[in-house]
């Protein structure tokens, strides 16, 4: 669907992308991740065509990309996102999906579909400043998605929204997907991306440093640590197989060590008379992922000359 | 549709189907027109409250019967009692003529007054004093009084400009090249300003809303910038329209109101005087090339707004929330607009001067220095190639500008939470990679 290829875009301060890669399959879920000013927002701009990268191209379905032309086929919701706060509802939707080409009856037709969807209908002719700040970024997804695009953007979709509302449009970026969209989510609250994102690349200071599925990247950084729990007391010794790193009554955290597999582990702790009821894996969460991999550099982004 | 004219349409109806808008569009020119009305009524009736008394215990003063009026009122008490009143604040000052005086000497008059008199006050009195004293001057040189006014009175001019076109030929009358040129120049300023400040306000509106960024992954930023300055260009052209059906009903109503019998009445007091001061108006304005004039003011008054409002389009998108930024980035604009007003000052009077030359070629000042230079007419006021290079200095003045403003458009849309300097947008408009 997507492809980047050695995207750089610097400013005189900085490297905002430095030299990015990535493949997006049609369809799939996308996360993008990264701390603060790592250029995440430079490389979704040029993504969507709003500036232009200084080297590198990048392809739409196997074309390359053309920021005029392409327009409808792309929905951005930036994280700066606002609203025309004098205009009626009604008519933003409608200027908003003209403006991305849609002629007037077909604008119509998929406002009406969208707004009943979302039970917005009784919005049509309120003005934006009624709005909740939540009911606001409501209309913003709906306009993002409204011409149907093949690629959209998410910048922080959920920053702000109540739970009940978060997963109304979860629910949607799932059904959008299952229709043969691709999704772009950029955002740093990673238990969102397990939960929604089926590939994932890590963005820090311009570069690219982590890529692959979720399941892959946990496979990547595991440290081989179990979780073991007896219905009992737990009698536990660290041996030449394993370390106790945390332990309870009846529970405790071990460490595997280099070269020990996990079925013999369970064999000796049973030889030791414990009754296990659980026994699994503990694979890093993102969250950690991320912090480690982020935490070597400085968290706040140091200005650099560029010298080109 | 094209999305610069859907941006246009967005722009033009947001503006017009507000309710203030018809309010405004009315309240405005007469808000303008009250404005210097109240100045020109303040000016001229300053002095009205001086009460002065000509102190004449000599009896110097014959004839005394035209003298009472408003200001003045005449006197056979000695000094120290006008003095008295003058303490106890009866009256602002007064004259004392001396016993015995003789006008012919250099002898000075003395007038006092509790405050201090103005110009124009100082004037309406020794205007008064010298009438008074005329008469008697005459009479002690022994010299007839209509000889006298018949060696005052003063020969009529008659000012002809000759021209290589006989149509243009003829006699001027500056007063009304004045009055025309400075009013179409001080209309063409108020529309630069008006309009670019909304075009302004307009630009900031994507930045304060935050909506930029959704818009701009839509829309080129150089059509959104286009669209805003063509809706509320035709948000203006409306307006003129409004302005000038107004005028056609009020001044046909005013016709027939007045015109029926007022005139009747006043016509046969003064059927010959009306007559001449009319024709030779008339006459005058026949000797303005209206068409040319309708052509050219509208060429300069959508070159003007076109220039004026990318450059203020450039300052709206560099300001952030704080109007307070937008003042100082706005100086650089105002300056040469106030600059072209100035001029044009210079340039009803004297079309030809180098200031006023330079003024109409300059495209930053064209626009309203150029309306008084052609109110004196083609080629009396302005020579046909000045003309058409100021038309080409003003095409390319605009074009420069939406260009650039075009670029700095780009980058400051995007632009949040840095306050900006005009060094910096000059940069963002050359700046090679964006």
């Amino acid at each position: 669907m997507l492809k980047v290829q050695n995207l750089k875009k610097y400013y005189s301060t900085q490297k905002a992308v430095d030299d990015i890669s990535f493949e997006i399959q049609p369809g799939s879920i996308f996360g993008l991740l990264g701390p603060n000013g790592a250029g995440k927002t430079t490389l979704i701009r040029m993504i969507t065509g709003i500036i232009f990268p200084d080297e590198g191209q990048i392809s739409l379905n196997g074309q390359p990309f053309n920021a005029i032309g392409d327009v409808l086929q792309i929905g951005y919701m930036p994280e700066e996102r606002g609203l025309y706060k004098k205009m009626k509802i009604g008519e933003q939707a409608m200027y908003l999906a003209q403006l991305k080409g849609l002629d007037k009856a077909v604008a119509y037709k998929n406002v009406k579909t969208w707004f009943e969807r979302l039970e917005m209908e009784s919005w049509w002719n309120k003005k934006v400043e009624d709005l909740s700040k939540g009911m606001g970024q409501k209309l913003q997804f709906v306009t993002t998605v409204l011409h149907e695009p093949k690629l959209i953007i998410l910048d922080e979709p959920f920053s702000g929204l109540d739970p009940v509302n978060a997963n109304l449009i979860k629910d949607e970026i799932y059904r959008l997907s299952k229709e043969g969209a691709t999704i772009i989510f950029s955002t740093h609250r990673m238990e969102q991306v397990e939960e929604i994102c089926d590939q994932i690349i890590l963005v820090n200071k311009g570069k690219k440093i982590l890529d692959g599925t979720v399941s892959n990247v946990k496979q990547q950084f595991k440290q081989h640590r179990f979780n073991i729990a007896t219905d009992g007391e737990l009698n536990l010794n660290s041996s030449h197989l394993y370390e106790i790193v945390q332990q309870k009554q009846d529970s405790a955290l071990i460490q595997l060590k280099e070269g020990a597999q996990p079925n013999d582990v369970l064999q000796s702790v049973m030889q030791s008379g414990n009754r296990i009821i659980h026994f699994s894996e503990v694979l890093p969460s993102l969250n950690e992922i991320f912090i480690s991999l982020v935490e070597a550099t400085p968290s706040a982004r140091q200005f650099q000359t560029v010298n080109d | 549709m094209n999305k610069t004219l859907i941006v246009a349409k967005r722009e033009f109806l947001s503006r017009v189907q507000k309710k203030t808008f018809l309010l405004t569009t009315i309240l405005l020119p007469l808000l303008i027109i009250g404005l210097y009305a109240a100045g020109i009524y303040f000016s001229v009736s300053g002095n009205d409250s001086f009460k002065v008394i000509i102190a004449d215990p000599g009896k110097f003063i014959d004839d005394t019967t035209n003298i009472n009026d408003a200001t003045f009122t005449y006197s056979n008490q000695p000094e120290n009692e006008v003095n008295q009143q003058l303490t106890d604040k009866k009256i602002d000052g007064y004259i004392f003529i001396p016993e015995n005086y003789d006008p012919l000497s250099k002898q000075a008059i003395t007038v006092k007054s509790r405050k201090a008199v103005s110009f124009s006050t100082q004037e309406s009195i020794q205007r008064k004093f010298n009438q008074l004293t005329e008469q008697k001057k005459l009479a002690q040189l022994n010299i007839d009084t209509t000889l006298y006014n018949q060696i005052k009175s003063k020969t009529k001019f008659d000012w002809v400009t000759v021209s290589d076109d006989p149509k243009q030929s003829g006699k001027i009358n500056s007063g009304l090249s004045y009055g025309l040129g400075y009013g179409m120049g001080l209309f063409i300023y108020f529309i630069l300003f008006i309009y670019g400040s909304m075009v302004m306000r307009g630009v900031m509106e994507e930045k304060v809303s935050r909506i930029a960024e959704v818009i701009v992954s839509s829309v080129r930023p150089f059509q959104l910038l286009m669209g805003k300055i063509i809706g509320i260009g035709a948000v203006g052209v409306v307006q003129f329209l409004i302005w000038a059906i107004l005028i056609i009903t009020l001044s046909t109503v005013f016709n027939m109101t007045i015109g029926a019998d007022q005139v009747e009445q006043l016509s046969s007091v003064s059927a010959e005087v009306k007559e001449t001061a009319i024709t030779s108006f008339m006459k005058s304005f026949e000797s303005v090339n209206v068409p040319l004039l309708a052509v050219c003011f509208l060429f300069y008054f959508l070159g003007g707004y076109l220039l004026y409002s990318s450059l203020f389009a450039a300052v709206g998108c560099a300001v952030n929330e704080d109007p307070q930024d937008a003042q100082s980035l706005m100086m650089p604009i105002t300056l040469p607009i106030i600059f072209g007003i100035i001029i044009l000052n210079k340039a009803v009077s004297d079309p030809y001067s180098t200031i006023s030359v330079f003024g109409s070629l300059f495209p930053l000042t064209s626009p309203i220095v150029m309306m008084g230079r052609l109110a004196h007419g083609v080629p009396m006021g302005v020579t046909y190639w000045e003309l058409g290079l100021s038309l080409l200095f003003l095409i390319l003045g605009f074009l420069f500008t939406t260009w650039l403003s075009g670029r700095i458009y780009r980058v400051g849309i995007l632009m949040y939470g840095k306050k900006i300097t005009w060094k910096e947008l000059i940069k963002w408009g050359f700046q090679k990679n964006i």
